[in-house]
């Protein structure tokens, strides 16, 4: 059923870098999803990135100052959701703790934490939407991103709305729960070492037997299938909001053709 | 200035205050003094036979043995039965402790028995323990004049007599037996908690028995509560 | 001990290329991590224990003056002798005092941290005292002069086949001249030898994980009892810990008792654990003489306080390296110093340096794999970053690195400008993939093209496309 509990909330978008930048697809699946769930959908303008780049590298006053554009563009939204594990765990976890001991942005910092959602948590937590007349014929394996498993809590909702899919075979991968070695910069600074991780991971990913894979964050896809690209891996890599939103049939990461 | 003294100084410089005043520090002595437990876990609040039943399951899953023996008359039998099965030698050094004082070994004559500490040549003992813990399996020894704790650890194959009466639910029940035989605060100089016959890991992960302390341990259980 | 954490990126590229360090640290995977499910699993109390341990853990440090006091006192009351200790330097100094007060001219030791963090061993042999590990990986390792690679398998780098040929090179003196390969045969013959060396040494050192204030007693927990047989039979026993192992109560111990070996090995307890008190009792007719209790601060008090004050709360169960991808992938001794794994990466910053050690935090996903099982939930990701902001703001971070974020948060504060070089960079990188959809060779990337293809943008941004709908009045 995908009668949403609530009618009309007013949902922010936060489209994140890599979606703005490399998948605008993503963002069209999650705008479409969330439309389908009941919600108003806007995309504020000024948003650009979650700032988890500098904080990670340790640039807190950058990390800071993007983080204060995040909390003034998304003011006055029911919701902010984010179409990435990683980004809305920053805004949800670690806002709070850039700006520990900062009492007059603190306020504004946890309002906006409570109202935060990565994407397929919030259609099957908050909306109770599950899909309804999506096909796709294909075995898939779920990719649990660590920030979505650890910090936000995902690891059912994802595999819920999947299995409303028709004609989707799910299989689970051997240590679904390890990295897959992106990291952010860490992929780039340590790429010997990401590397491994990353092989680590296809390799229990194609043990799977399945012929694609779906994730809930791109820097993770990006990532796995730009290495199963390398080493000419034949698996179809997308993002699970394009497969929930009936655009499974599209080319996969890597593939062209868009 | 003394290690201790800059040691204590940088503690309480870094926590930002001085020694703590007399109702902080009493606050933290009646602490210690009352010893309160944490959360037990609950596995162990079952019956008294079920208790000695999951002693013994627990004691098998780390790879120890267990016997009943109906009464303490009867353990020199299970000793050289156990002894005899395994091919073990017969020759055993048993703990000075009064409990087994009365142990019928005439019935055994095979079994060569002396008493006291253990020396490298030992390579069977015979000890009490002091309790047992259901939980998870494990036997408490308390060292003493009459319970050498070297007994535990240099023989190779390591048997013990304990009575049902001794087996309790939880690690905190042998803490409030020890505490009751030699004074809150106090402990005997050794108190071993033994899970099971000494293994290690060392070796590419594999798990071999027998690294240093007893190959095997045989636990006899006396029925003392009928 | 040489410490070589400044060279992280070279020795995780010989470990990468190493297929006996790849062997044995990809076990570690399936191994420790399955078993410490298992236990878990198995004790409905854990996740709330984990927390009861947190909290006491912090209580303590926040009265470690109290509880060391209350410590030394039951110690002496016992009638052992404690020897408090600022620096490493100290520590030896007071270990080899004692040793030599007790003509010592072999000691036998039990597995100990800090005792590797002292390189104590060193110490006593260039002073004419021969130390011997008991604990099977310690000896191994000592045979073969390197240090752990993992906090409770020291020995895990080294296959059968090295332990093999370590013992066939080290056991001739003493009449074992068959080379065995099987590794109860092995375990065997290293039983035989350290058991003569046992019984004839004249100090036993051990480390402690728990020193108990009510009762004065240290604490070990071992499987292989080589820890009891080193402090049992000597006529001198010395036990070595960090100041913040103190726990007031046998209760409290007994909280950290149910997590420690769970988290370790996924043993609900380790084979032996073993409560020392004083030195040997008036009628006992076994048991140390003396016992000394060495306390070691170097700088363990300058971390209270601290936004890595947490860090004091470890256990040493090593659960955070048995779950770390990275630590799989490099093994331990590519950190460079005592402690591998995430405990390293964010300790030894501390403990020998920032600089020395900038690369342990900054190799780290932030999968957070192992804060999520850290049995007294040490915030190690964050404890990393700390570590990487400090470096930032300090100047340790490489400039090059500072100019990227700094040219990326540039823009990324300015978003019209953003969408403007964003706009190029999704048309300019599609241009390059061609029809191909990846890009082979990134410019300036390099880090991400010697690894992988980079799956090419689709051609117009999502703000774009999102602007020009909006405008059409969708």
């Amino acid at each position: 059923m995908s009668t949403p509990e609530k009618k009309n909330m007013k949902v922010a978008l936060f489209v994140t870098c890599l979606v703005d930048l490399n998948r605008p697809s993503v963002g069209f699946a999650a705008v479409k999803l969330l439309e389908a769930a009941g919600c108003t959908i806007m995309v504020p303008d000024v948003q650009t990135c979650c700032g988890q780049i500098a904080y990670n590298s340790g640039d807190k006053e950058s990390a800071k100052a993007i983080a204060s554009q995040v909390i003034r563009a998304f003011e006055g939204f029911d919701y902010v959701v984010a179409p990435s594990g990683s980004c809305a765990g920053m805004i949800r976890h670690h806002y709070k703790e850039l700006f520990d001991g900062d009492d007059t942005m603190m306020v504004a910092v946890e309002e906006l934490s409570a109202r935060t959602y990565e994407l397929t948590s919030f259609l099957h937590d908050v909306c109770g939407y599950a899909p309804r007349d999506v096909s796709l014929e294909t075995s898939l394996t779920y990719h649990d991103s660590c920030s979505s498993l650890r910090e936000m809590k995902v690891r059912d909702q994802p595999r819920a709305l999947l299995g409303g899919i028709k004609g989707l075979e799910l299989r689970e991968a051997e240590d679904r729960e390890a990295c897959c070695g992106f990291g952010g910069t860490f992929c780039m600074k340590y790429s010997e070492i990401s590397e491994k991780m990353v092989d680590t991971k296809i390799d229990n990913l194609i043990a799977s037997g399945a012929k694609t894979l779906a994730a809930g964050d791109l820097g993770c896809l990006m990532n796995i299938a730009g290495r199963l690209k390398r080493r000419g891996a034949d698996m179809k890599v997308l993002h699970v909001a394009e497969i929930l939103a009936g655009m499974g049939d599209k080319p996969g990461l890597g593939e062209g053709g868009n | 200035m003394p290690s201790r003294d800059k040691i204590f100084a940088r503690i309480r410089h870094n926590l930002g205050r001085g020694p703590l005043d007399e109702a902080a520090a009493g606050a933290l002595k009646a602490r210690i003094e009352g010893h309160a437990p944490h959360t037990i876990p609950t596995r162990t609040d079952i019956s008294r036979d079920k208790q000695i039943d999951l002693f013994q399951e627990k004691a098998e899953a780390l790879a120890a043995t267990v016997a009943r023996v109906p009464s303490l008359a009867e353990v020199p039998e299970a000793v050289r039965d156990y002894l005899a099965a395994h091919n073990l030698p017969t020759r055993i050094k048993m703990s000075p402790d009064t409990a087994l004082d009365g142990l019928p070994f005439d019935k055994t004559p095979m079994l060569e028995v002396s008493r006291g500490a253990a020396s490298p040549e030992d390579e069977v003992s015979l000890t009490p323990a002091f309790t047992g813990i259901a939980e998870t399996g494990t036997l408490c020894m308390a060292s003493g004049p009459e319970t050498p704790s070297t007994l535990n650890f240099l023989p190779e194959n390591h048997v013990v007599v304990i009575r049902k009466s001794q087996i309790t639910g939880t690690l905190e029940d042998s803490w409030a037996q020890l505490r009751a035989k030699f004074g809150a605060g106090n402990l005997p100089r050794t108190v071993n908690f033994i899970s099971g016959p000494s293994r290690t890991g060392d070796i590419e992960q594999t798990l071999i028995m027998g690294a240093h302390g007893p190959r095997r341990l045989h636990i006899l259980i006396v029925d003392d509560e009928k | 001990m040489q410490v070589t954490s400044r060279h992280f990126k070279k020795g995780a590229h010989e470990a990468l290329h190493d297929e006996n360090i790849q062997s044995a640290f990809s076990r570690v995977k399936s191994g420790f991590p399955l078993a410490r499910a298992r236990a878990a699993g198995e004790l409905p109390e854990f996740e709330g224990l984990r927390d009861e341990a947190r909290d006491l853990k912090n209580h303590i440090l926040q009265n470690l003056d109290y509880y060391l006091e209350y410590f030394e006192d039951q110690v002496l009351l016992q009638g052992g002798r404690v020897h408090w200790c600022s620096s490493y330097t100290e520590a030896r100094d007071v270990v080899l005092a004692i040793c030599k007060e007790a003509n010592a001219k072999t000691v036998t030791k039990g597995k100990s941290m800090i005792t590797e963090e002292m390189a104590l061993n060193d110490h006593l042999e260039k002073n004419g005292i021969e130390p011997i590990e008991t604990d099977l990986g310690e000896y191994i390792i000592q045979l073969a002069h390197e240090y752990p690679s993992h906090i409770i398998a020291p020995a895990l780098h080294k296959t059968k086949e090295q332990v093999t040929e370590l013992f066939h090179e080290n056991h001739g003196k003493y009449g074992l001249t068959e080379r065995i390969t099987d590794p109860q045969a092995l375990v065997n013959e290293a039983r035989q030898v350290l058991r003569d060396k046992y019984v004839a040494a004249d100090v036993g050192i051990t480390g402690a994980n728990f020193l108990i204030a009510e009762t004065g007693s240290t604490v070990i927990v071992t499987n292989e009892g080589n820890g009891d047989l080193t402090q049992s039979l000597p006529k001198t026993h010395i036990a070595v810990s960090s100041i913040e192992k103190v726990v007031p109560t046998l209760e409290d111990a007994s909280l950290f008792l149910r997590l420690l070996a769970r988290s370790a090995t996924g043993q609900e307890m380790s084979v032996y654990t073993t409560f020392s008190t004083g030195p040997r009792r008036m009628e006992d007719i076994d048991g140390p003489a003396n016992f000394h209790v060495v306390l070691v601060d170097s700088g363990r008090s300058d971390l209270l306080g601290t936004d890595k004050q947490d860090l004091l709360r470890c256990l040493k169960c090593g659960a955070c390296m048995n779950h770390c991808p990275v630590y799989q992938a490099v093994g331990g001794h590519t950190y460079g110093w005592v402690y591998p794994g995430p405990i390293g990466a964010a300790l030894n910053p501390h403990m020998i340096g920032l600089e020395e050690a900038r690369d342990l935090p900054n190799a780290s996903t932030f999968c957070g794999r192992c804060e999520e099982v850290c049995p007294v939930r040490i915030p190690l990701p964050k404890i990393m970053r700390h570590w990487r902001e400090q470096a930032f703001e300090t100047q340790v971070t490489p400039k090059p690195e500072r100019w990227g974020i700094g040219i990326w948060a540039f823009f990324a504060k300015r978003p019209t400008l953003y969408r403007l070089m964003t706009r190029i960079s999704a048309r300019s990188l599609k241009g390059m993939a061609g029809k191909k959809g990846v890009i082979r060779k990134l410019p300036l990337l390099t880090g991400w093209s010697s690894v992988r293809d980079f799956p090419a943008p689709e051609g117009r941004t999502f703000m774009e496309q999102w602007k020009k709908q909006s405008q059409e009045g969708k």
